[in-house]
């Protein structure tokens, strides 16, 4: 706590120095020109998405390596490289800090050219950047130094919270002011869906984070909830935060970026509304399938595993409206990486989407639940629906941000594709063998009706799958390494993207049809 | 009065959700809109420049 009301100061120091600097030196140009677009927080987004998207990967790698060989990662002297503590900071690391800045750039980018207006508030947008960023290294710092209050994504304690709910109300308030001031009576859907995932969290934030701290000069706190209250509380925020977090939020990319990749309309613009509201009428009930076989009343499980199964029509209507967006440029999945990327990830969104329903049946679920099937499942859709999600909106944006006619290497771009995609097999096929071997393995018993293998055992028969999940995670590291040096030579103007190169797009280009 | 929230939910409650979802999806499907529809499904194929109508 003491560390980080010296960063709060330091930065609040620091923020108002560079604030006064910057309003010093305009010498009388008008930094909110309305006849432009406000760019320059979107290429801050862009830059710290791939930051910290490196730095989430790399300390996955470090905790699966941690998993894999327990004696060799195991330092006695230095409390904070902890397995206990780094996982949090990997999960939060990858969601928040990696997803988030995606979610905060790209809303930014498509909220202005949908609305055909300059982002609204001023300065309050850059608030909202460098105050969430802010957050992110609060909630990192605080786990390594061992301060969490030991809910799933929402370890944070109540003064990161607090901090994070001003800076997601001015969040909110951007992205209303910039729809209010649209041209076009209608909202465009990724609006919606952009809209949807910000007033959502808010929402599952405050209530998941109703918290009485001790003293207002330390960090511990208690849950105004108790027992199976505090648990549904949790769980309703913590798959709120897959269904409006990672879902919604990246879902509105998908309406966005790959229409726009490929120069294709959208395929069916009244699926796009059917599939957000159903999607927002479904999933906030499916929160209590994570607390099957617990003290939750059995009614209110079966419900969480009624909304979870009828989930999967709206998010395979959702997958094939956005696979069905590329009809008449096919042929783009296999000249452009980029637009495969964003495919293959509604390809994983549509397993994930059918395997978590899937999963939420009780008799599955007593198998899957606690065995590493579920760390499989998070990872193919987080790797693969919103990674690669993100990945299509990183090399799109940092194109079109930048002006450049073209990436600087589309080999790089395949060779992140295929590295990535390699990679994520590795990961998941490992941890599915090691989640149902596990599972099967707990509840065998032998002829006497005792347990037949003791919880090492168990240990001992994953380690060949943790190994594999190591390597396939090493493989995904390395394709975003080459994807942040493709994006920075990109950003620089050097190879294909230089200046008076052939752009890429021009063939489809030509086949446009006229917007009105 | 858990009874009453409850049998609440579950009668009135989900009436209004279904009700609701119901004129979502009439708005979706309603004919008139079609033509609004086909050309927001075009928004993101070009840029604009703020301002545009």
């Amino acid at each position: 706590m003491g560390a980080h009301a010296w960063i709060f100061l330091i930065l609040t120091i620091v923020g108002l120095l560079a604030t006064a600097l910057w309003a010093g030196s305009l010498g009388g140009r008008n930094p909110f020109d309305q006849t432009v677009y406000e760019d320059t927080i979107v290429k801050f987004g862009v830059t710290a998405s791939m930051f910290w998207g490196i730095a989430g990967f790399l300390v996955g790698v470090i905790i699966a390596l941690q998993l894999a060989f327990p004696n060799i990662m195991y330092f006695e002297q230095l409390g904070w490289t902890n397995f206990g503590r780094l996982r949090p900071l990997h999960t939060s690391a990858v969601i928040f800090a990696f997803g988030g800045n995606v979610l905060l750039a790209t809303s930014f980018y498509v909220v202005q050219r949908t609305c055909r207006t300059r982002l609204a508030g001023g300065l309050w947008p850059w608030f909202v950047f460098w105050g969430y960023n802010l957050f992110i290294v609060i909630a990192g710092t605080g786990y390594l130094m061992g301060v969490t209050q030991s809910k799933e994504y929402a370890e944070p304690e109540w003064y990161a919270d607090l901090w994070l709910t001003i800076v997601w109300v001015a969040y909110l308030l951007v992205f209303l002011g910039t729809i209010w001031k649209r041209k076009e009576p209608h909202i465009y859907v990724a609006n919606w869906f952009y809209l949807s995932f910000i007033v959502t969290i808010a929402m599952l934030h405050i209530v998941n984070n109703l918290t009485l701290p001790v003293t207002l000069t330390g960090s511990k706190s208690y849950q105004l909830f108790g027992g199976v209250q505090d648990a549904l509380t949790q769980w309703w925020y913590g798959h709120n935060a897959v269904g409006f977090f990672l879902t919604t939020g990246f879902l509105a990319i998908m309406y966005y970026f790959i229409p726009k990749r490929v120069q294709r309309p959208v395929y069916s613009y009244r699926l796009s509304i059917v599939h957000f509201w159903s999607l927002i009428f479904i999933y906030i009930w499916a929160g209590p399938h994570h607390l099957h076989y617990t003290a939750l009343p059995q009614w209110a499980q079966t419900l969480g595993m009624t909304f979870s199964v009828m989930l999967w029509m709206p998010s395979w209507g959702g997958m094939i409206n956005g696979v069905m967006t590329l009809s008449g440029a096919w042929d783009r999945l296999r000249t452009d990486p980029v637009v495969r990327m964003m495919v293959v990830a509604l390809a994983f969104y549509g397993m994930s989407t059918f395997e978590g329903p899937l999963m939420s049946v009780r008799a599955v679920n007593a198998l899957s639940h606690y065995t590493e099937w579920g760390i499989a499942h998070v990872h193919s859709g987080s790797m693969g629906w919103v990674g690669f999600i993100s990945f299509g909106a990183l090399y799109c944006s940092t194109q079109w941000l930048w002006k450049r006619p073209a990436l600087y290497s589309l080999r790089l771009v395949e060779w992140h594709f295929w590295l990535a995609t390699i990679g994520i097999l590795f990961y998941i096929v490992a941890l599915y063998f090691a989640g149902i071997l596990e599972g099967l393995m707990w509840r065998a018993y032998n002829e006497y009706g005792f347990l037949e293998y003791s919880f090492i055992e168990t240990v001992e028969a994953k380690h060949i799958s943790y190994v594999i999940r190591a390597v396939g995670g090493s493989l995904y590291l390395t394709g975003a390494l080459i994807m942040a040096y493709n994006l920075v030579r990109t950003a620089l103007g050097h190879g294909a993207a230089a200046e008076g190169t052939r752009p890429v797009e021009a063939p489809a280009a030509a086949t446009l049809q006229p917007a009105e | 009065m858990y009874e009453i929230l409850s049998k609440f939910a579950q009668t009135w409650g989900l009436g209004f959700f279904v009700l609701m979802f119901a004129v979502a999806v009439a708005y979706a499907l309603w004919p008139s809109n079609k033509e609004k529809f086909q050309a927001a499904a075009h928004w993101p194929l070009d840029e604009g420049e703020p301002g545009d109508e």
